[in-house]
Formats: C-alpha cells, structure tokens, sequence
C-alpha cells in the first residue's frame, strides 16, 4: 500500500505526465519503471470494444509480454523514422476499489517524420487502475482504448 | 495510354514503377479487376449468424452490404441507393429486416430488391413517379455470393467462373483447412498505408523479404529461410500459397545461413516464450500458411496466430488492410489467451508485420518519380512461372502480374506464364 493518497491529484498527474513525457523521450526503461510489478498493458480499438470483441493491436496481459515488446521495438523492428508527441488531458479520478485508483485521461499523440511534418496518429482514453508500490504511484493496468483505429501508417513505439 | 508495350520482360520479371502510381491504371483495375471476373471474401457467415444481420463491407472500392435474409441465405449487394447513389446503409454492423435509404427514404429487402418509394403515386394525385416506373429493375445491384465452410466470398461480374474454380484446388485446401472447425472472431484492426495496393498484395506473395525485413522472425526462430517450405500456386498462377513447416530447420543451419549476428535468439531472449510458441492443432506440421487470392483476400495463419485481410485498395496511393482476427468456437480458454497473445504478431503492430508498412511505403513514395524504371522480380529465377519448394522466391509475384496483365488487357505478345 502506499503512503500517498488518490485524492493527492498532483501525484496523480505526475504519473500520468510522465506517461508520455517519457515515451516522446524515447526512455522505455524509465516509462516501464511506471507499471507494477504486477501489470497488463493493452491498445484496443474503439471498435472492438463497442463489439465486446478482445482481440487487441498490442496485448500484453503480464509484464513479460510488454518487456518483449519494447525489446522488440529496440532490438528488432523497424518502422517510420518519428517523433512522438503525446498530448495528455487532466486525468479524472473514477473511483477507489480495494486500494486501486481508476483513472481516465484523453490522448492525443502527434507524429513527426524526419522533415518535420506532423501529422495526428491517434487519439483515445486511456482508462488506467492505479496502485501505490512504496511511496510511488504505479500503473497495474493501462487500457490504450484507440478511437483512431484506422491506425495511420503502422504502430510501432506505445501510445 | 496503357498497352501490352508497357512490359519490359515477357515473363513478367520486370514491373514498371508507373503501375502503382498511374491514375488510369487504378480506374481500370477497378472495373477489369474489382469489377471483373474476380472472386472477393466479403465477410464470415459467423459474424452475420441471425436473420437480419448485416455488415458493410468493400468489393476493391465498391461499398457493399452483406447480410443474411429472412430465409436464412446470404445476400450481398452494392451498398448504393438506386435513386440518388446515396449509401442505403450506413452503420457498419447491425440487423435490420429492410434498408432504407435516409434521402428519400427508398427502401429494400434483405435481398436488395427496392420494396417501396415514399409518396410513389404523389399527394392528391399530382407529382410522384410515372405508372410505368419498374420497381423491378431499381434494386441495389446483386452481387453473386458462394461460400467454403462459412466464408463468403462474392463477385460483380455475372461471367466470373464458379468459385471453386476460380480459387483452383490448392487454395481450396487452404480456406477449408482454415475452417475446419466453426470459428470465432476475435476482433478487427485496420491499416492505412500510404502505397498504391498492388504493393501489399505483391508483399503478401514475397517469401523472400519475410525472414530479412521482419527481423523478430529470424530472431526468434519463429520463421527463417532455412525452414522446410515454400510456394505454392494455382494452375493460373494468380493465386500463392506461402508455407512454411514447423521445426525443420536447426539453429546451427540457420546460424551458418544468416550469419551468427543474425540469430540471435539468446542475444534477445523473450520474458514470455508463448508469444512465439507453435501449438501444433493439425497432422500437418504448417506453422506458416498465407494464402494470397486474387485480387485482394489474404488468409493467414502464423503460429497460432488465424487471420483474413481484405486489401481495400482507397485511390492510387492509400490502401485500407482490414483484417479480422480468428479463433476457433471450441477453443478452450486458455488457447484463446494463446492467440489474443500471439496477436501481438500480426496487424498494424504486429511484431513481425509493422515493417511491411513502411516497406511498401517507401517504395511508393521513390518509385513515383521514375516514370521509366521498373521493379527486379527475379528470385527463384525468371522465365517459366511455377511453384518453388524453396523459401528465398518471389516467384508468385510474377503470377500476379500475368494475370492482371490479362484481365487489363494489357498482356505481351509472346508472355512467358
């Protein structure tokens, strides 16, 4: 349990910021020390999820699966030479359940080629169950719903 | 003008760069190909299981609409209101005992015969249609609909051969053994890619990029060159099976193949070694089978991965990759985990398929300025199209060419097939 206290907003936004802040920064080390030990990490279509369908474009239901997919995007994908630029609304405070935050917060995430044209990739909620792990804040499970599933191009770093 | 000239090499071995990216090219694929004599999957019987139930689908850039008629059978039709050309139904997925147009409200069965006209005979006797109006020869334009074990496929040309036929035996094999047991959808994803479409469906009958561009494959073992496989067409050429068999290749012959920088499987050792673990479900030992029909259906088994795409082609330089994600209806929980999991493979961010995007779009984007130049189609050898037991071939994309030479009409005097 932790020591901080969801009605603390700001240590919630902190964790939410650093999110994308941390993805832009291409530092997936430090963006994976914000998931619990225990964690999932999913992107699912919006149209999937109005269908009740589970099939996701990215779906790590353990924190094995989700370090294999950042050591795939380091080691062996490749894909379009971008930026990313993450866009993160204020998150709202859902509810309290057994010592787990639930969190909502928009997204919208900018790419940017090598010539500098931007474009917007994708944007969606992210429906998050947050845990404190000692005095930090983490995320337990990180729902990516995709409203831009018509996904532009391919998906390659998170969203 | 586009004629038989444009070919540098009769066998097909050379393409000229301007057939991704000239408009009259596109227009005419749309009405020889799309239009043509050509069979299309449309849907699966199990995503329309009740009377009434539809789903939008395309046929090339024609919108359709699929659904299953109050007397059980599958109709498909053009999914444009013959009044004004409106779309009748704009939902993607639904039921609905008739379908009507929200312009002038033109309605129509299940079986897409125009069924009534708002104010038909006008008010008080004035305005309105002409007696002689034919309800009859005003419905939404039929499309000709054969299924394989609940796969729909259809087409608009009413001189296409059956489609047993037209799929040839080899790739009937495929679509039943993917559907030999009732299946499941999982979920869809979609891909816009900015490349003209004959570039994906070119990439889907490349053996030879797979083990080079998709790294993760090689890494991993899932996948390489050395593996027992290879292609397979139909007597036409036009369609390709690409398999590939499970564990027949070692680690040491691929190390010498590639080179030990190459496999690198405890370089990049996985956390989680279910997401590339074949669980074998049939006697034969394919863990790699995608079957490209022609024009635009892939059906796609990696791992334990199961897939149809559909290649909406959406102008001469974006093509929509729809693809339905499968399971099997007896899968026990745990083997639908498996797959969920081994989704990560497949689709726009797939593991060992994001490349293929930006692979067919930087070939768009540097081949559009060569007007003259023409693409290399010479793995496996040229001359004589026919089926290799090898893996590094691209032959089969040279029996594409054939046959969309042939059904433009653009085929050289003297083609080597």
């Amino acid at each position: 349990m932790t020591s901080i206290p969801f009605s603390d907003r700001f240590a919630l936004y902190d964790l939410v910021v650093a999110y994308g802040a941390l993805i832009d920064a291409g530092e997936f080390d430090s963006w994976l020390g914000l998931f619990a030990e225990r964690c999932t990490y999913h992107i699912l279509p919006r149209e999937n999820y109005e269908l009740g369908l589970p099939a996701g474009l990215v779906f790590c239901d353990s924190r094995a699966v989700l370090e294999d997919r950042i050591g795939a995007l380091r080691e062996a994908n490749k894909y379009n030479i971008h930026t990313d630029r993450h866009l993160i609304g204020l998150p709202r405070l859902i509810g309290e359940e057994g010592g787990e935050a639930l969190v909502e917060a928009p997204f919208a995430v900018f790419q940017t080629d090598q010539e500098g044209e931007t474009r917007l990739f994708a944007t969606g909620l992210y429906r998050d169950r947050i845990v404190g792990e000692g005095d930090t804040l983490k995320f337990r499970d990180k729902l990516v719903l995709l409203d831009t599933f018509a996904v532009p191009s391919l998906l390659a770093t998170p969203l | 003008m586009l004629t038989a000239e444009i070919w540098p090499a009769l066998d097909y071995s050379r393409v000229p760069y301007r057939l991704y990216h000239d408009p009259e090219a596109y227009e005419r694929e749309q009405e020889r190909i799309f239009r043509g004599p050509t069979w299309h999957f449309l849907a699966l019987a199990a995503e329309i299981p009740g009377n009434g139930d539809f789903r939008a689908t395309h046929v090339g850039d024609t919108p359709v609409i699929v659904n299953r008629g109050a007397d059980g059978l599958v109709h498909a039709f053009v999914n444009r209101c013959a009044h004004r050309g409106a779309l009748v139904r704009r939902e993607l997925t639904g039921n609905a005992t008739e379908h009507t147009c929200i312009y002038h409200q033109w309605c129509y069965g299940l079986d897409g015969a125009l069924r009534s006209i708002p104010f038909r005979r006008g008010v008080r006797g004035k305005g309105g249609l002409d007696a002689g109006f034919d309800m009859g020869s005003h419905g939404l334009r039929r499309l000709r609909v054969e299924a394989i074990n609940g796969a729909l496929f259809g087409t608009l040309a009413d001189d296409a051969e059956p489609l047993l036929d037209y799929l040839g035996a080899p790739v009937v094999a495929q679509v039943r053994r993917l559907f030999d047991r009732p299946v499941r959808v999982l979920g869809y994803n979609r891909q816009r890619i900015r490349a003209n479409w004959k570039l994906y469906a070119e990439n889907t009958r490349d053996n030879y990029h797979a083990s080079l561009l998709h790294e993760f494959l090689v890494t991993f073992g899932l996948d390489r060159s050395t593996q027992v496989g290879g292609v397979t067409m139909d007597r036409r050429h036009r369609h390709n099976i690409t398999w590939a068999e499970a564990e027949s290749d070692t680690a040491e012959i691929a190390s010498q193949a590639y080179g030990d920088a190459r496999v690198r499987s405890n370089y990049l050792t996985l956390q989680e070694p279910e997401l590339v673990r074949f669980r074998r479900e049939r006697a034969d030992p394919l863990n790699l089978a995608v079957t490209s029909v022609f024009p635009g259906a892939v059906f796609v088994q990696i791992s334990n991965s199961l897939a149809v795409r559909q290649i909406r082609p959406r102008g001469v330089d974006e093509v929509e990759i729809f693809q339905t994600m499968l399971g099997y209806e007896d899968d026990p929980p745990e083997m639908m985990l498996h797959r969920l999991r081994q989704a990560n493979l497949v689709g726009p961010a797939g593991l060992v398929s994001m490349e293929d995007g930006e692979a067919i779009e930087i070939v768009h984007r540097a081949s559009r300025p060569e007007t003259d130049g023409a693409t290399v189609i010479e793995l496996g050898g040229a001359g004589v199209i026919s089926d290799r037991d090898y893996r590094v071939t691209d032959v089969p994309l040279r029996g594409f060419w054939s046959y969309y030479a042939e059904l433009l009409g653009i085929e050289p005097v003297g083609a080597v097939r």
